[in-house]
């Protein structure tokens, strides 16, 4: 078991003719994940290496049944494509692109109101459910099947928690990066639930940054409705106020979402905060004993 | 990117939000000669620094005739200008806003912003003008009145009454501040905003209400939409190394310590700040190289990080995850010989082909310490730039 993919989810590409998005459909098909096929409009009937290519997501999940996409269109276009998934009914839709403007993804939020669709990112690496599918840029090898769920707002950061997991032997159940934008698809708290429902994710590392409070109402959804175990990291102790560091959303203003603010709260609620970015799985070890 | 309040009122008048007639000057002889142009005084002469607080730093000073403008003109600009946002460094004055003077009545406060929260553009508008807003939060809370915008309507006449309402207005002024609100959110989202902040909102003895300073951030990732927009940028204003980063797709920030940092990933590079100052060092810097990290943009961080004169050691800290550790490690070894580097270089590397690139590293002849993860490498180099000192 696991949240949002498994070995039955069925993924069509957004801009797979685009070197980025071929790429990466491929690193996905060889990890064993069921890549379907793709979407690049005017270039529909074709095929790139195998994958067939369709002018719209409307077409590409008529013809492949798939109930997946994973967008790696030019930031200028990203918001309609995310908006022309939601509307061929695909049950989840991951947005790798980096850098779509703030105010599109405004509206893709009130556009997705009521649709069934789940959106992760945009600015994420993906998600993967380790040996049954990984939908993203993340590297396969470094993860493990099992029972601890990661979710996190930055790329290699997740890959630093799962590496460490992975040497201390602990699986992972799925992985998720929720993305480093202001305005994204799904926050800590979904995943966080979707976690505590998997009958097969023992345990969880949140890893949160700079910016917002999204963390710290995780936090408190931790503390009131979470029975499994939560580790954090948060990044940018060290950052200065103002100052926008790499991710859009990784901003402190008006003296709000700092470091030392979400770290306290998190601790508060009963979550094991790692002091440092080397010893996220040793955090969670201290809350959570594998079965 | 932020512009210059000169800058900011030319957008604002475009979209017919009343602003104080003015103009920018770049030396006494024009600003007197401007000053005449636009009024019978009194007027204001204002420094044009992108910081806050240039009132209290003596940037802003009011005058009677046009000769005093000239002179007030002479006094600021070249002047390095001091305010609790530009640091102890101060920033020199080279233009200067001459503009009319108006007759304050009440000052108010107004502003928008994307919420993260409800994902939606936002108007909060507050009595407390000239104030620091997240002071009037932190202490009386309740003079803020904020109303969330629904994308599909737009900010609609009744959200605006309910701001108006709530600011104490009354009459003409009702009908005069909602059309100036309706028109300051489409300033917002036509130009892409991040921020647009009006602080004073101000109603004159005349009844009139106006913005009387403005101050814009806008969304960096929508500037290929607003190629007007960005040739406002005044890269004078900016840190050189940050300008001459972002030309290489890399980003980077100055910061006080002297270990500079180079990273892949945003979070990986604030993570690696924190655990070098956990060990007791000081970053100098946030770099992320990105993901498609090429030779010549490795090259070009070590450059950026080295051109800090503070900087007395390099942290390299790489979790390869598509971009192989052998690469990298190409990359660091063709930058560090390039470069001619004299301090020293403690590299961590992790992920795909790592053992490659760790007996790139060695076999290289440089001086490079390799570092077993994250931890190690932090405390390497921090003893190493300790040692050094």
């Amino acid at each position: 078991m696991s949240i949002l993919v498994d070995k039955n989810t069925r993924v069509i590409t957004q801009g797979i003719t685009g070197a980025t998005g071929l790429f990466h459909a491929q690193g996905a098909r060889e990890y064993g994940t069921q890549m379907v096929g793709g979407v690049t409009p005017g270039k529909g009937g074709t095929s790139i290496d195998n994958f067939p290519v369709f002018d719209t997501v409307r077409d590409a999940v008529a013809k492949t049944g798939a109930n997946a996409s994973v967008i790696y269109v030019p930031p200028p276009f990203a918001a309609d494509s995310i908006m022309e998934a939601v509307e061929a009914g695909l049950d989840l839709v991951i947005c790798i692109t980096e850098g779509i403007p703030v105010l599109d993804m405004v509206k893709v939020k009130q556009y997705m109101q009521g649709k069934k669709t789940r959106l992760i990112g945009p600015n994420c690496p993906g998600v993967i459910t380790p040996g049954e599918c990984k939908i993203g840029i993340m590297p396969g090898y470094i993860h493990k099947p099992g029972k601890v769920g990661v979710v996190s707002r930055s790329g290699t950061l997740t890959y630093e928690a799962v590496w460490q997991l992975t040497q201390y032997g602990l699986g992972q159940s799925t992985c998720v990066g929720i993305g480093g934008d202001p305005v994204n698809g799904t926050s800590h708290i979904d995943c966080l639930r979707m976690f505590e429902e998997d009958q097969d994710t023992e345990a969880v590392i949140m890893i949160g940054e700079i910016g917002g409070s999204s963390e710290e109402e995780a936090a408190r959804f931790v503390k009131e409705q979470m029975t499994k175990p939560v580790a954090a990291y948060i990044a940018g102790r060290t950052a200065p106020p103002g100052k926008r560091m790499g991710h859009a959303g990784a901003i402190i203003s008006g003296g709000k979402g700092t470091a030392t603010e979400k770290v306290s709260v998190l601790r508060e609620c009963g979550i094991a905060v790692a002091d440092t970015p080397a010893e996220m799985a040793q955090a969670l070890l201290t809350v959570y004993t594998p079965k | 990117m932020n512009i210059h309040e000169y800058q900011a009122k030319a957008i604002l008048r475009k979209f017919g939000v009343p602003v104080p007639d003015g103009h920018v000057c770049y030396n006494g002889a024009s600003a007197r000669e401007w000053a005449k142009r636009l009024g019978a005084g009194p007027w204001v002469v204002k420094a044009q620094i992108h910081a806050g607080g240039r009132g209290k730093g003596g940037g802003v000073k009011l005058a009677r005739t046009p000769d005093e403008v000239r002179d007030l003109t002479r006094g600021i600009l070249g002047m390095t200008l001091r305010t609790h946002q530009t640091g102890p460094e101060g920033k020199v004055v080279a233009r200067v806003l001459v503009e009319n003077g108006c007759n304050i009545a009440r000052e108010l406060y107004v502003s928008l912003l994307v919420d993260r929260g409800s994902s939606k553009v936002t108007i909060m508008a507050s009595t407390e003008g000239g104030m620091d807003i997240e002071e009037v939060a932190a202490t009386t809370p309740e003079k803020i009145f904020v109303e969330a915008i629904d994308p599909l309507t737009g900010l609609t006449q009744f959200q605006c009454r309910n701001i108006a309402f709530s600011l104490g207005l009354t009459g003409k002024l009702v009908g005069k501040a909602a059309k100036l609100f309706e028109s300051l959110y489409t300033t917002f989202v036509t130009c892409d905003c991040s921020l647009l902040e009006i602080n004073p909102l101000v109603v004159t003895a005349e009844e009139d209400i106006l913005a009387l300073d403005a101050k814009f951030g806008f969304d960096d990732n929508a500037m290929f939409r607003h190629l007007q927009i960005g040739d406002m940028r005044d890269y004078d204003e900016e840190d050189p190394n940050e300008v001459e980063a972002s030309q290489h797709d890399l980003s980077y920030i100055a910061l006080n310590g002297n270990i500079g940092c180079l990273v892949n990933g945003a979070g990986l590079a604030m993570a690696t700040m924190d655990i070098v100052k956990h060990y007791g060092g000081e970053p100098a810097n946030f770099l992320d190289v990105g993901g498609g990290a090429t030779i010549e943009r490795v090259t070009e961080a070590f450059k950026i990080i080295l051109s800090d004169p503070n900087v007395k050691g390099i942290f390299v800290n790489i979790f390869g995850g598509i971009m192989k550790c052998d690469v990298i490690a190409t990359g660091v070894i063709e930058a560090a010989r390039q470069v001619a580097l004299k301090v020293p270089l403690v590299v961590r590397l992790e992920g795909t082909n790592v053992e490659l690139g760790k007996k790139l590293l060695s076999e290289s002849g440089l001086d490079i310490v390799a570092a077993d993860g994250m931890a190690d490498g932090a405390q390497k180099i921090v003893q190493a730039v300790k040692g050094a000192a």
